[in-house]
């Protein structure tokens, strides 16, 4: 990006209307990728000076046991729904979780996940570090996830959501295919770097179920009822040119026993649809790229 | 501008999590636990008993539901004893209809002040699990170790005396522990705690005490209070849980199902009804065992 410019001149301005048209295999109109976010978070952190990772003194044992769930009981309940219904996982991975529970990671990789970087641990941030320490993270999440799945991670997605101006060129240099950073679209699009070549592919935070219960309030059945809506839309637009719909995930949240049910039978609608690609996110980039 | 050194250092990244409190175990390899009677689903029904002092506390911090006006907060004072005088009697005789003994997580200040409630609990066979002392009774490191130690003697000691029972589960405000408490709550012979929500069946601290899991994402505090949905969809939202949790329990053993309330908050009369409805529906289950925390405990103990 253009550090300290009012633009950061991330991309370049397209309208929706008038563009060329994307078409997904086998005809389908819209690429629906789901991307569970497998998370530690340390119960002890140090802080950041722009942010606190908890906001209570630790332990903060709502905090820290709530998304201890994912890790125990609820990303397995996530993970059979979505297997049971076709949809792989593509990983937003707190890459220390290799070490912490191993078993977690194993278990997604067995199922053919992908996995792409989101961090080292989800409460440390990347405010505030220069550009050694960002090539650190950089570079310990890329041998971490080989060595841990066999696996060249291809995307990135900042701890947290947190974010350096240079972030997206580093990731670029380093060769990795795309970023889940960046909402302005509803098409994967091409991120402006200084070397190599970058896409953004969409995220949809909006319909990311933290936003949905915790910003939106939604009760369960009303966010797969949101779900659905959103992959009627961009199934029809997608006739025109092939749009994404991402569904970001938290097992902490998305597999709780009152919400999983109605979830799921969002997954069955949209596998049962048959405008769908039900795909992930590295080969949703890769059917792009081919297009330009 | 750099971080300092150590924001990328990271002397806990290992195997198991980054402290000794507990050790990881996932639900799904765990053996399979049977409830009495061949039940599937155990409901454990657990509603907090507080007392607001009009002065409020912020040390360590203030807890939810306390004064929010400048003094005097007649509006939330008053509220609040409204579900001690009213809403847990409706909450009581709902239980009574659906034939559900539960747990009431008791402030020891209630049983101080109000013995006959205290009474009229025990008197229906519920548990009482005690509950800190009074609403300024909160609990977060910093709060120095001997008022800790002092306040959960104070609140074991008073509700045992008026109850006639130690009680044997403690619930913080919260759910809000210091590094001490899990030591602390196992020098007073607590045998259980109910504060850490990463599970959903019993597991053991490393020192011995039980935490059993009261999911407040299934309370009324965060369905009804927090995230403003009706009493209706709160029913819904629990019906639809124990319907998840009754499939899984048909092939990897039993379940359990929290059901957290507030009387100031489920105990008022546009809300019973609903509450209502939605523990004659789970009485009418095959699968439901209602069952205090204790006895879930002592179900679940047996078989480890």
């Amino acid at each position: 990006m253009q550090d300290g410019m009012a633009d950061p001149g991330l991309y370049a301005f397209s309208p929706y209307r008038g563009r060329p048209k994307i078409v997904w295999p086998g005809g389908k109109t819209v690429a629906v990728w789901v991307a569970p976010n497998l998370e530690y978070y340390e119960i002890d952190p140090p802080a950041n000076p722009q942010r606190k990772s908890w906001t209570r003194p630790h332990p903060d044992v709502v905090g820290y046991s709530h998304r201890d769930h994912s890790n125990r009981v609820s990303h397995w309940r996530m993970a059979d729904a979505m297997s049971r219904h076709g949809f792989p996982g593509s990983v937003s991975l707190s890459v220390a979780l290799c070490q912490h529970h191993p078993e977690v990671v194993d278990d997604a990789a067995k199922r053919g996940w992908e996995f792409f970087s989101h961090g080292i641990y989800n409460t440390r941030y990347s405010y505030g570090m220069d550009e050694a320490q960002e090539r650190a993270v950089i570079e310990d999440s890329m041998a971490t996830v080989l060595a841990a799945t066999g696996q060249r991670i291809r995307g990135w997605l900042a701890p947290a959501l947190t974010h350096t101006p240079r972030t997206l060129d580093l990731i670029a240099e380093y060769g990795l295919d795309y970023t889940c950073d960046l909402y302005h679209d509803d098409q994967v699009q091409a991120v402006n770097v200084k070397t190599g070549r970058l896409a953004s592919i969409p995220y949809s935070l909006e319909v990311n179920d933290h936003f949905g219960f915790f910003v939106y309030h939604m009760s369960p059945r009303a966010y797969a009822d949101t779900l659905i809506r959103q992959f009627e839309r961009l199934a029809r637009e997608g006739e025109a040119s092939g749009t994404v719909m991402c569904i970001p995930l938290h097992a902490y949240l998305i597999g709780q026993p009152h919400r999983i049910g109605p979830f799921e039978r969002a997954l069955e609608h949209i596998a049962a649809d048959g405008r769908a690609w039900i795909s992930r996110a590295g080969d949703i980039v890769d059917a792009w790229r081919a297009q330009q | 501008m750099s971080l300092e050194p150590g924001y990328l250092t990271y002397p806990k990244r290992r195997l198991g999590y980054d402290h000794d409190l507990y050790r990881w175990s996932a639900l799904r390899d765990r053996q399979p636990v049977s409830w009495p009677g061949g039940k599937t689903v155990a409901v454990w029904i657990c509603v907090s008993l507080e007392w607001f002092p009009i002065l409020p506390g912020d040390t360590p911090f203030r807890a939810p539901g306390h004064m929010v006006t400048p003094y005097p907060d007649y509006r939330h004072y008053t509220s609040r004893d409204y579900g001690t005088r009213i809403g847990l009697y409706r909450l009581l005789d709902a239980f009574a209809q659906a034939g559900a003994t539960v747990s009431v997580a008791t402030n020891s200040t209630i049983a101080e002040r109000y013995p006959a409630v205290l009474a009229d609990i025990v008197a229906a066979g519920h548990e009482i699990v005690a509950h800190s002392t009074d609403m300024n009774g909160t609990i977060a490191s910093g709060l120095p170790i001997d008022e800790e130690r002092a306040l959960i003697a104070t609140a074991l000691g008073t509700l045992e005396r008026v109850s006639g029972k130690r009680p044997a589960g403690w619930l913080s405000i919260a759910r809000s522990q210091s590094w001490n408490t899990v030591d602390l709550l196992r020098e007073a012979g607590v045998s259980y705690c109910c504060d850490w929500v990463n599970d959903e069946l019993p597991w053991r601290f490393n020192n011995g005490l039980i935490n059993l899991p009261l999911n407040h994402e299934l309370s009324d505090r965060e369905i009804i209070a927090t995230q403003q949905h009706s009493a209706e969809s709160y029913a819904e939202q629990i019906g639809d849980a124990f319907d998840w949790l009754a499939g899984e329990a048909a092939t990897r053993g039993g379940r359990m199902l929290p059901i957290h309330v507030t009387p100031y908050i489920m105990g008022l009369p546009y809300r019973i009804d609903a509450f209502e409805t939605l523990l004659t529906n789970l009485a009418g289950r095959a699968e439901t065992w209602f069952a205090p925390g204790g006895e879930i405990v002592d179900a679940w103990s047996a078989q480890q």
